[in-house]
Order: C-alpha cells, then structure tokens, then sequence
C-alpha cells in the first residue's frame, strides 16, 4: 500500500497573456515588425511538488484563482506543464465537467461508446460493462433519445455512469459532485466509496469542504499557484478555514 | 516509437468511433441517407458532362468516366483536407477535457471521407459499365494511386490543421487555393488541351493532378505513368513527414489556442 502513484517535482506552469488578441496573420506580421506583441507573464502553478501513495485521498483546497483546475488538468495529461516533471502509474480516470465529450446528435447508448472509448476503453469492454452503465445512468428507456433532448442532470448521470464503470487506478473528481438531485449525488458518493475499499487513490477539488472532509484523507492548499501546506485533511481544512474568513 | 503504437492501439476503438460519427451524422437527417454518396457525384457528372461535354463539345463517348473519376479523387481531397483542418476545432471541447493523442481527430476527418470515397467508387464502376469501358489487367494498378492520395491528404491535412490553430484565416485561403488545384487539375477538360496552350508545367506542379492521370490510366487500361508516380509519391512522403513533424511540435500548444 506505500507504492508512490503520483510524483509531482516542481512543476510550474505559465500563461502567456498578451495584451491584445492576435490572431490573424497580417496582425501578426505587422506586430511582430514592429515587435509590438507584448505578453503578460502568468504562473497558475509555481513550483508545486508532492507525492501521492496508493490509496491516498487528496483534497486540493484554495480560493478561485489559486490553480487547482490547472493542477488536475496537468494530471489529467491536458495541459503539459511548462517547468518540472510529473510521473503517474496506472488508469487515470479524470471526471472533470461531466459530459464533456459527448455528442448533441447522438442517442446516449452511441454516446456511451463514443465517450467509453474516448476516455481508451475497448468496445468488447463496453459491450461486456454496457447493461451496468445503463442501469447506474437510471435513464431507461431515454438511452435511445438523442442526446439534445437530455436535461443537464440526465448528461451527468450518464457521464458519470461510463467514467466510473471501470474502477480507475486514479480518479480526478472536479467539482462534479455538485451536479444531480440529493439521491443521485448519494449513489454517487456510495459508489466512490466502495471504489476507495479497492484502493483507489482519488484526487478532488470542491468549494464544498464538508464534502473533502467527507472523502478525503490528506490534503493541499493552493495559494496562488503556490502550495502553502500539506497535511492530514484536518490540519489542512483549518487553516482554509482561517483563509476563507 | 514503441510506446506511440502501444498508445495508439488503445486509442483505435476511439478512431473507429469517431469515423462512424462522421459519416452517420453527416446523413442521419437526410431521407436518402448514405444513398446521397452515390447519387451526389453521379448528378455532378451529368451537370459537368452536359456543360463541358455536349456545350463545349467533347465528343469522347467515355468522357463521363473521365470527368467522374477526376471528381470523384479532387472531392476526396478537398472535402477531408477542409476537415482536418477543422478538425482540432471542432473537437475542442474534448481536448480541453480528456487526454487523447491528438492526432486521431484529423486522421479520423480523413479516414472518414476515405470510407464515404470508397462507397461512391461503386457509382463510377456503373458508369464505367454502362458506357462500355473493358476492365483490363491494369486495372489492379488502381489501388497505388488510391493509397498515395490518402497519404498526401493525410499529410496535407495535418499542416492545415496546425497552422489553423494559430490562424483562423487559413480556413478562408484554404478555399481559394482548393479553387486552384481544382482548376489546374484537368477534371473536366483534357490535358491535351492546357499543353497546346503552353501551360504544360501547370498541371506538373500540382502533385493531385499525377494521383488522378494515375488512376485514369488504371481504368483505361494503360500503364502507369512512372513520372507521375514519383511525383506523387515524393510530394506525399514530404509532407507527410512534414507535417508530423509541425503536428507533434506544436499540440501541446493547441490548448491554449482553441
């Protein structure tokens, strides 16, 4: 169970702002000339390392702004970090805005394919998993309804559904838990929790701190890309709690 | 190298997905449907055949075949070049969202056209049937030009699809410089034509033009032209290997870009 699954070495990541927007090729002949672009340096991420072992639940705390969105998409393998390196040993599963890999057209049993393999699923896999998707989705006959006729709650019970049938190494859970009636964001914490019987070592971000302090074990606090501290959830979430006064 | 075709194998069922997208919902609202693939290029033939067969007055009974087999490769061309152009656009959602190796997304623009492209062949060997045209050993030589043209797309393809991310305005020159290969790639007027004229070194420089004399000689029964088959064959591997090599330098910029 101390197997290390997560190794962040000073990553930083840099935004490059410029102040006007160009994107046309005249603009930026003409600007680069006349050497007229400017850029306003931003770091979202300074410097953050840390080290996740097998089983871990982290909750990634800080105020808007402070990079944790950031963070999970250098994880998530979105964005490539501009400094520092980073190492992750198995599935990755990132669960950030539910649904956002489907499409309108489609009917949500097309959806669950094309979403499944999306997120590196084989077809035999889905075929095999696909009454158990449809089940957990509780979408009924609705699974044959094109997708534009959903209501939001409906997409996230899909999305969730698919990413979570198959019991990732890793999950990344952004904010998602927000979504849903009280029932379902029930289900979904009860299948999150019998995911962590399993070993499963979870990274999550929420302005929810009951809910970290519900899932998570251990946490970190972002200050404007920088990590102000790292330790047991309790620690942690007090001195949040001292921040957000 | 090995980890790319580790990689690339657990992302085929995602390429395979992608392409059905594609070509479903291209004639899912259409009462038709995949028929149109056919029927499309034939209503085209006749319209150019009227045009510059009887008005202009080619006389060649063949002529339709000819026209539709120019066609019929220049459409394949312009129609997946234009989508894998947009290709990293209109996937932006998911990029932002869900790692997965980039490249898929213009590959799928392309393959996808490949399969609506090799549907629409069937209507060119009706054609080619009914006007009489006697299928001869050369023809099994069809399928180089076939491949060649699927790896110059491809390639051109992911040059486009880079530069668009950082220039919107490539979408709009694209279209003007599709217009120019179109022109120059004798689809409805013979060859014979341009060189009396002594514009001969047109039709050289434009690399679609040797894929399509390739594959009219494989369905009239001569040989391939091996000038030809050169050119095309190094304009293709060149930007292939150049646009991979733009492709894989600059993908980790698009996020930011889209």
């Amino acid at each position: 169970m101390n197997k290390v699954v997560i190794d962040v070495k000073n990553i930083g990541m840099r935004f490059n702002m410029s102040t006007q927007k160009v994107d046309n090729l005249k603009e930026y002949v003409i600007k680069t000339i006349k050497k007229e672009i400017k850029y306003n340096e931003f770091w979202a991420l300074k410097d953050v390392s840390f080290q996740l072992k097998k089983g871990e639940r982290l909750g990634i705390l800080g105020l808007n702004g402070a990079g944790k969105s950031t963070l999970l998409k250098i994880l998530a393998g979105v964005l490539k970090p501009t400094e520092g390196s980073y190492s992750a040993t198995g599935r990755i599963v990132p669960l950030l805005e539910l649904g956002a890999g489907f499409e309108k057209q489609y009917t949500g049993l097309e959806n669950i394919y094309l979403y499944g393999t999306m997120l590196g699923y084989s077809r035999d896999f889905i075929n095999e998993k696909l009454n158990e998707i449809v089940e957990f989705s509780e979408l009924g006959d609705f699974i044959n309804v094109p997708l534009k006729n959903y209501s939001s709650g409906m997409k996230s019970r899909l999305g969730f559904a698919i990413a979570t049938v198959v019991e990732p190494d890793i999950l990344i859970l952004d904010e998602v838990l927000a979504v849903g009636d009280a029932k379902f964001k029930k289900k979904c914490e009860k299948k999150i929790n019998s995911m962590f019987d399993k070993g499963i070592t979870v990274l999550f971000v929420s302005h929810s701190l009951p809910q970290v302090q519900r899932i998570c074990n251990r946490a970190i606090l972002l200050e404007k890309g920088k990590l102000i501290a790292d330790g047991s959830i309790e620690e942690v979430s007090a001195l949040y709690e001292e921040k957000t006064k | 190298m090995n980890s790319y075709i580790k990689n690339f194998m657990k992302y085929r069922f995602l390429l395979v997905e992608l392409v059905k997208k594609d070509i479903t919902l291209k004639y899912r609202r259409s009462y038709l449907g995949i028929l149109w693939t056919l029927l499309e290029p034939l209503l085209t033939m006749i319209v150019l055949t009227i045009v510059f067969g009887s008005l202009l007055g080619n006389k060649d009974p063949t002529f339709p075949v000819y026209i539709l087999s120019g066609r019929l490769l220049y459409t394949f061309f312009s129609n997946s070049t234009k989508a894998a152009m947009k290709s990293i656009r209109t996937h932006s959602g998911m990029i932002k969202k869900v790692y997965v190796p980039k490249y898929i997304y213009p590959l799928a623009s392309v393959l996808s056209n490949y399969v609506i492209f090799l549907i629409s062949l069937i209507i060119l060997v009706v054609v080619a049937a009914v006007l009489k045209i006697k299928p001869s050993i050369y023809l099994l030589q069809a399928f180089i030009p076939l491949l060649i043209i699927v790896v110059m797309t491809f390639g051109v393809g992911l040059i486009l699809c880079t530069l668009s991310v950082f220039f919107r305005d490539l979408e709009y020159l694209w279209s003007v410089a599709l217009m120019l290969v179109m022109y120059t790639s004798a689809i409805f007027y013979t060859p014979a034509r341009i060189i009396k004229a002594g514009y001969g070194w047109l039709l050289e420089i434009n690399p679609l033009y040797s894929v399509i004399m390739n594959f009219r000689n494989a369905i009239y029964g001569q040989p391939l032209d091996n000038r030809a088959l050169m050119i095309s064959l190094g304009f293709s591997f060149a930007v292939m290997i150049i646009g991979m090599i733009m492709f894989v330098k600059k993908q980790d910029k698009f996020i930011l870009h889209v």
